[in-house]
């Protein structure tokens, strides 16, 4: 067998643990689909029939308009939370075991990441089937469905990625699960709630250039028909360098520390 | 590095090297403090070989560069024939360590994780739950192999750390403080998977607090202190080289205290306890004549005690400053856990 076979393999043994513990313990999958679905009750119910009257429409335009956006929201968040995984294992004995023992090196941090992935994506599922329930309709085609799907995942690998990272840099698994917050409250300052035409000149700025922007305007153009331009792109753009950063960045700190 | 996933055959392919370990010259520091300062062994291969020393002293270092977690500094190790710095995928592959703190996925079942074990050695499906089952019995795990890792008490937790260790059947077993903190019946156990393990080959290097320990296990022992191996021996070469053995006797009366002291001139005096310390190593010949000696003299001893070197007496022998701090701390710790 060749090594490439052996680093897939060892890549699903790991990939297979942890959807064993994402089983297992669904309270953070389960928090990772809750967070987006109060998100959108909240603000369908709560604040749905003023935001939608300043934007010019009405509560069921807002959730056509809000629904991408939290569904971005929510990719990001649960994607974050590989590091409060990562860094439990670290600081566990687990990982000093690995390391001793005649695997492919990568394969710990792409277990976590697909991992992470999967559950990430399926817990896209029920959010989706509750922005449908509250009166969601995209005109999308069964091919900008599939789009979506790949943009999202593109959107968790490369959120994921950092993520290790971050859980790599935490010395406790209290301080991996605070790390994540910024990316998690990023869509907020974008264009996933509110457009960022609306806001303050400083703020709009910073809106119109962060990542989540473009990610949040690409997914609402392919569920909801609205132009996409060159969102498409630079969204893909960003995956691909936050991605890299994450992975490049992850592989430098696996390799260097040795946690107890 | 994409070399490290070739496979190395485990236990295949000519005979095994005579010697397990070697190791020249190893050095390594934190910042400033030095914690290997030129360390030198040889461990034959198919024995059982113990470092002794307290917290501090560089055993755990040890492991971790002779099991490739951690580089040193300076100085070259060869385990099972690869050296440690140019092929540690060789080494991974002839090892297997159980390190102070369990290794074990604590939400899986104890046979998932001998299962994970099973699979990262690319064992097959059938083998490896042939292996998983034969290693839950031999570590009385069976019952509970369906149960959360989580749930185990210490002495379950070490059981399941050491038979994932054995998934592989390594040529060369390192085990850093296999017994720290567990109670002594879950010791007696431990001891006794050691000691089956050499009877199967296997090169066992363990590092220990405990001297009894050492002394119980290993074939021959290394006192190491401050980085450096102050002693090498079987236990009953090193023993020799400690003074220490004393038998305690303690009187009732400061009369029969005062005859006895007449009677061993040699004897040192505690006044205080009315006690007389006796150089000696306690050995039946040797109490009898100290007794014959009281009797003679007409003075019965209220009580006698024989009393052993420990790691402090061992310390102070052979490094000359004994474990200040670290014999306390040995005991905390004993006593913490």
């Amino acid at each position: 067998m060749s090594s490439l076979t052996f680093a897939v393999q060892d890549a699903t043994t790991m990939l297979r643990r942890n959807l064993r513990h994402a089983i297992r313990y669904p309270a953070v999958g389960l928090g990772s689909a809750l967070m987006p679905i109060l998100m959108l009750l909240l603000f369908v119910y709560a604040f749905g029939d003023a935001i939608g009257a300043g934007m010019g429409g009405g509560r069921d335009a807002y959730l056509e308009y809000l629904t991408p956006g939290v569904v971005i929201m929510g990719v990001a968040a649960g994607s974050m939370s590989t590091s409060i995984a990562v860094c439990s294992d670290m600081t566990g004995g687990i990982v000093n075991r690995f390391r001793t023992m005649n695997i492919t090196r990568s394969s710990f941090m792409t277990g976590h990441v697909l991992g992470s992935v999967v559950q990430t994506m399926a817990c896209m599922v029920p959010v989706v089937g509750v922005a449908l329930a509250l009166g969601f309709r995209s005109g999308a085609t069964p091919l900008e469905w599939l789009a979506a799907a790949g943009l999202l995942t593109a959107v968790a690998f490369a959120v994921t990625w950092l993520s290790v990272a971050l859980g790599l840099i935490s010395k406790t698994v209290e301080s991996a699960s605070n790390k994540p917050l910024l990316v998690q409250f990023l869509p907020f300052l974008g264009s996933a709630f509110v457009p960022a035409g609306s806001m303050s000149p400083g703020l709009r700025w910073f809106a119109e250039n962060q990542p989540f922007t473009p990610m949040t305007e690409t997914l609402r153009g392919l569920l909801s028909g609205s132009e996409i331009g060159d969102n498409g792109w630079i969204s893909l753009a960003w995956c691909a360098g936050i991605g890299l950063v994450g992975y490049v960045w992850s592989r430098a700190l696996f390799r260097s520390t040795t946690k107890r | 590095m994409p070399s490290s996933v070739m496979p190395t055959p485990r236990r295949a392919g000519g005979p095994q090297p005579l010697v397990a370990v070697s190791a020249v010259g190893l050095r390594k520091s934190y910042g400033d403090r030095t914690v290997l300062d030129g360390l030198d062994l040889h461990i034959p291969a198919g024995s059982v070989y113990a470092l002794l020393g307290p917290n501090g002293a560089g055993k755990t270092t040890t492991v971790q560069i002779l099991s490739t977690l951690v580089a040193a500094d300076g100085g070259q190790a060869r385990v099972a024939g690869h050296d440690v710095a140019t092929s540690p995928d060789g080494v991974r592959a002839a090892i297997g360590v159980t390190g102070q703190f369990a290794a074990l996925d604590d939400l899986l079942t104890a046979e998932e994780n001998l299962l994970l074990m099973a699979d990262l050695l690319h064992l097959g499906k059938r083998e490896g739950r042939t292996r998983a089952r034969e290693l839950l019995q031999r570590f009385d795990i069976a019952d509970v192999a369906h149960e959360r890792a989580a749930t185990f008490s210490g002495g379950m937790r070490r059981r399941l750390d050491l038979a994932m260790t054995l998934v592989g059947d390594p040529q060369v077993i390192f085990l850093d403080e296999p017994t720290t903190g567990l109670d002594p019946r879950s010791r007696r156990t431990m001891w006794d998977t050691v000691r089956s393990l050499v009877a199967g080959g296997t090169t066992v290097l363990l590092t220990t607090q405990y001297l009894e320990e050492a002394d119980q296990l290993a074939d021959r022992i290394a006192v190491l202190d401050g980085g450096r191996i102050v002693a090498e021996g079987t236990a009953d070469e090193l023993k020799a080289r400690i003074p220490g053995s004393h038998v305690r006797l303690r009187f009732t009366g400061s009369a029969a205290y005062e005859c006895a002291a007449a009677a061993l001139p040699h004897a040192a005096r505690d006044d205080e306890n009315l006690a007389l310390r006796v150089a000696g190593d306690g050995g039946p010949d040797a109490l009898r004549t100290l007794l014959d000696r009281l009797d003679a003299a007409g003075v019965r001893a209220a009580g006698l005690s024989v009393h052993t070197p420990d790691l402090d007496d061992v310390f102070l022998a052979l490094t000359g400053h004994g474990t200040t701090g670290a014999g306390t701390s040995l005991r905390t710790k004993e006593t913490l856990r």
